[in-house]
């Protein structure tokens, strides 16, 4: 209704316009049209200039009042009410407004005849097309709900056909039962795994369905579910075959309500994992035993001893003996793995024999180390009486083709309450203790000791970290003067390395120095302490050249003799870095890079490292000792002192061991000690070496080391081992 | 088939149809009632009966209701959006999304969503014929449902801006389902410039005699409870969008025609109505 198609008709179309106006004015709040007031307006007007052509048309017709009445309807003013406002305005305006000026020759009462008519032709159009139309609807409807049924109809029979395939077609195994258990729906694939027809299993009942093997709260949880308190539960269960088998399926099982919730069916899923379970239990006896004795191997040992020490076990007390073959390399090196290998089975079974019927566990924790896991002994008397019997058991010879094979083993036997050790611990404290055993001489059982256990732990815990210690520059040098006795001047000092645990605090050499040894890091480690040490000797010596120590001062002329010769040091050789090829090399390449001649080095070297060296074993000593480096022979007299090979030692300087000091500390002096020092004084000076003492702790003691002819001494007396620089260059004794 | 997934489904079929249940009254078919039209069956008629003894302005918000769909659908064209995505859009009677939108601009594309399955088969029969409008079966609280629709792929360009018209559907979505996020995921997919369209009744304003109660009772026994909110919630569905002027209002002061008076009817004030349009620049 954009453009007015009676625009140009003048008159006439203002007033069919203002009664249109009028019209729609008076019709609008009675309709449910969407369109707004005015274009209402715009679709009522050609319905007025059809009404008032017909008022004047000749003859008269009132058929054009039911086409209004009817587009009306189609204009949505539908509503029964709308009716009387449609004709109300008709009736009061159309004569007025819808009056032809050119031809008006229509009298008034005429046209008020043939307005009424209109106004019935109206009604009847209105109310014709209203019927139809509310008839045409309700029939789109009542289709539109057919429709709409019918596709449900087809989406559930399809849906249904879908579950049928399904149910049928599943290789699960799916049953559907009432909620007293009654099987109303089995399909194919259950009745298979069951190895019974589908109507078999129609007749059964759930409830029927225990096993032995259930778990434990699986009967728990079905009644939760029967009760509607639970809506599913997935267990693992094991169910009866009628031919006597069992049949391991993966259930799972969920509660169906109804429309108003209440539980009505109960639907289980079974999966048939007995093929899997079967392969399952072989791989895991696999992985739990040990191929060669057949015995529970370390991963089964493990999983038993974590059970047995779990805070939440029954178990009070366990009791574990770990074994391990004396020498059974040997064994293995001259006969072969084959009969290693046998006398391993013949081990196995002679401990199973001792085991038998007890519930003991008896593994192979590997190689030739075997353990027994006691259950609940009644104290370490069970578990000793165990070992006792075990040994004993070994003790019979082993016979292997033809051959007696006698076998002794070390057993560590650890016992206490459950929930307090960890497995770890146990284990290792089993270690410890089976390696004590095999320390004291083996075939013999030792009983796991707190103490023994710390030491072994510490000395591991120290072992494992010297490598970083090193690197971490945890170690550092005190220096304790060498005192000259004829003079009482410094004429050297001892370098000592000790370690900054970040720990334990501060450690001695004898808590490290037999682990570095042991391991081996005793070469880098000794390496770096002579480099220390010459190099702390040649700062001294620059100090002292310049002029500025205090020594000088206090010593008068002295002073200046000893600022032409370097103060010593001495670095203590252990044995494994006397073997070492590099030894030579790497004490001249650290006194080179000092600039410090060798004399102002001396290496300490035990007594005990030398015995029995032979000539190849003491050349790189020799070596040095040529080029000039002070060999001092340590704790001298605590070994088994050859004499005789004192003389082809390349020595220089023999340090008297402090437990023959210790004699002189008394007063009267022990007077073999006394004698003793002398001899050999006497003897050392007469093979060219100097003496020194050390422990020297009083006055008395010096004086009188001093009176047997002692050449330098060391000692608490002088000076306790300290730091570079509180080191006292000019100590003097008078 | 992994037991999880038969479990699944057998939790939610995929395939169950909704069933029908003609003796409860239908939303929409009460709304085609209280319209003048034809298209409901005597529960519904009952229902709305009753509903307007509750609250006698009913017809004249859903009249008010329509009038402000045809204004935003005009406005909407005029911004120069002419995809429309009308959710719940219910029984096709006269002065629809489609027939407003096609008539303002021939080449509008229109997809009605309703989950009343006769609304549904009514508005197939309806648009035959018409292939730039379609129905889609869905629910609004499943948006990737209606996002994924074979119709909504072939008729709508994400591309390009959408309105998106929720008249008169969010008070039928209890807070529990979510309207807020559902509306969300479904904006995601909308360009800049798109339009929301929201009408939403209210008990703010209005005649305060039981606060819609009455109403509401009646709506508990239907296909879909109805739920009245306040102003500020309903213009949290706005989030992501800016209200056009003049915002969120009344039925009828949600830009009049021109030459209508101002509405006086104080139940017209039963509900707010608004356009948002998506951040962004207009694609």
């Amino acid at each position: 209704m954009t453009a007015d198609p009676h625009e140009s008709e003048g008159l006439e179309n203002d007033g069919l316009r203002r009664f249109a106006t009028i019209w729609s004015r008076a019709v609008y709040p009675a309709t449910q049209t969407s369109m707004t007031r005015a274009e209402l307006g715009d679709y009522l007007h050609p319905l007025a200039v059809k009404l008032c052509d017909a008022l004047h048309a000749y003859p008269f017709s009132a058929a054009p009042g039911r086409e209004v009445g009817a587009a009306l309807v189609a204009g949505h003013c539908t509503s029964p009410d709308a009716l009387p406002h449609i004709l109300g305005v008709v009736d009061s305006y159309l004569v007025l407004y819808g009056r032809d000026p050119e031809t008006s020759e229509l009298p008034v009462d005429e046209a008020r005849a043939r307005c009424s008519r209109l106004q019935h032709a109206i009604a009847a159009g209105f109310t014709e097309a209203l019927r139809d139309r509310t008839l045409a609807e309700q029939e789109a409807l009542s289709r539109a709900a057919l429709a709409a049924q019918s596709a449900v109809e087809e989406a559930l029979h399809a849906s249904e056909t879908r579950f049928r395939a399904v149910f049928k077609d599943a290789t699960i195994g799916i049953s559907i039962a009432d909620m007293d258990g009654r099987i109303r729906d089995a399909n194919g694939a259950i009745a298979k795994m069951f190895k019974r027809s589908e109507e078999e299993m129609r007749r059964r009942n759930v409830n029927e369905w225990v096993h032995p093997d259930d778990a434990p709260d699986v009967w728990r949880m079905h009644r939760q579910l029967v009760r509607g308190e639970r809506d599913h539960f997935r267990v693992e269960k094991p169910f009866h075959r009628p031919d006597g088998t069992v049949l391991w399926t993966n259930l799972t099982v969920s509660l169906l309500r109804d429309a108003d919730g209440e539980p009505r069916y109960q639907l289980a899923l079974l999966e048939d994992i007995t093929e899997r379970r079967l392969l399952h239990l072989r791989l895991r006896y696999e992985a739990t035993h040990d191929e060669l004795t057949g015995l529970p191997n370390r991963t089964l040992f493990a999983e038993r001893l974590d059970r047995l020490l779990s805070a939440s076990s029954d178990v009070k007390r366990f009791g574990l003996c770990y074994l391990d073959i004396d020498g059974f390399k040997a064994v293995n090196d001259s006969l072969g793995h084959a009969v290693g290998d046998q006398l391993l089975i013949a081990v196995a079974e002679r401990l199973q024999s001792c085991t038998a019927g007890s519930g003991h566990l008896v593994a192979r924790i590997g190689g030739d180390e075997f353990a027994a896991l006691c259950t609940d002994p009644s104290g370490p008397e069970d578990v000793t009486e165990l070992a006792r019997q075990v040994l004993a058991a070994l003790a019979t010879p082993i016979r292997i083709d033809g051959r007696e094979l006698s076998v002794r083993a070390s057993i560590g036997i650890v016992e206490g309450p459950s929930g307090e050790l960890r497995p770890e611990e146990v284990m290792r404290s089993a270690d410890i203790t089976m390696y004590r055993a095999k320390d004291a001489g083996g075939s013999r059982y030792e009983l796991a000791d707190p103490d023994s256990d710390a030491r072994a732990i510490d000395r591991h815990s120290l072992t494992t970290r010297l490598p970083a210690a090193l690197e971490w520059d945890e170690f550092f040098l005190e220096y304790q003067p060498l005192i000259r006795m004829s003079d009482g001047h410094v004429e050297g000092a001892e370098a000592l390395v000790r370690w900054k645990h970040p720990v334990h605090g501060r450690l001695g050499p004898d808590r490290f120095i037999p682990l570095a040894e042991h391991t081996g890091l005793i070469v880098p480690l000794g390496r770096w302490v002579m480099e220390q040490a010459v190099r702390q000797a040649c700062a001294w010596h620059e100090e002292r050249g310049k002029g500025g120590g205090n020594g000088k001062k206090k010593n008068g002329k002295n002073g200046d003799a000893l600022a032409e010769r370097p103060l010593r040091v001495n670095v203590n050789l252990s044995p494994r870095q006397l073997h070492h090829p590099d030894l030579v090399p790497d004490t001249i390449a650290v006194l080179e890079a000092a600039g410090m001649p060798p004399s102002s080095l001396c290496l300490e070297v035990t007594e005990s490292a030398l015995i029995g060296a032979d000539e190849d074993e003491l050349k790189p000593l020799r070596q040095l000792a040529e080029l000039g480096v002070e060999i001092a022979l340590d704790d001298f007299g605590t070994g088994y002192s050859n004499l005789a090979n004192l003389r082809r030692l390349p020595a220089t300087t023999l340090k008297l061991d402090r437990s023959f000091t210790q004699g002189l500390q008394q007063h009267p002096a022990d007077p073999v000690d006394v004698t003793f020092v002398e001899g050999i004084v006497t003897l050392a000076h007469a093979l060219g070496l100097a003496v020194t003492v050390e422990g020297v702790e009083t006055e008395h003691q010096a004086a009188q080391l001093r009176d047997m002819g002692c050449d330098t001494a060391q000692g608490w007396y002088y000076a306790r081992p300290g730091p570079a620089s509180t080191f006292v260059q000019g100590f003097a004794v008078t | 088939m992994e037991l999880n997934e038969l479990e699944t489904q057998m939790e939610r079929p995929a395939w169950a149809p909704q069933g029908i249940d003609l003796t409860v009254p239908s939303v929409s078919r009460m709304y085609d009632y209280y319209l003048g039209g034809s298209h409901n069956f005597e529960v519904d008629r009952e229902a709305a009966r009753r509903a307007i003894q509750a609250w006698p302005g009913l017809p004249k918000i859903m009249q008010a209701n329509r009038a402000f769909t045809r204004r935003a659908i005009d406005f909407a064209v005029g911004e120069g959006v002419t995809q429309f995505l009308d959710i719940g859009s219910g029984i096709p009677t006269f002065g629809n999304t489609h027939e407003v939108a096609q008539k303002a601009h021939s080449g509008s594309h229109v997809v009605y969503v309703d989950n009343d399955p006769v609304a549904v088969a009514h508005s197939r029969a309806v648009l035959e014929g018409n292939d730039q409008a379609a129905i889609v079966s869905a629910d609004f609280r499943s948006p990737q449902d209606i996002l994924y629709s074979a119709e909504t792929e072939r008729l709508l360009d994400f591309g390009k801006p959408v309105a998106l018209m929720l008249v008169a559907l969010l008070h039928f979505i209890e807070d529990k389902d979510e309207p807020g996020k559902a509306i969300a995921e479904i904006a995601d997919s909308l360009a800049p410039g798109s339009l929301l369209v929201v009408s939403h009744s209210s008990a703010d304003e209005g005649p305060k005699t039981d606060g819609g109660a009455g109403v509401r009772d009646v709506y508990r026994r239907t296909s879909s409870p109805l739920i009245m909110r306040p102003k500020e919630e309903i213009r949290q569905f706005f989030d992501g969008f800016e209200l056009v002027e003049p915002g969120l209002v009344t039925l009828p002061r949600w830009r009049p025609d021109p030459d209508t008076e101002p509405a006086s009817d104080p139940v017209l004030l039963s509900g707010y109505a608004g356009v948002g349009r998506k951040a962004g620049s207009a694609g």
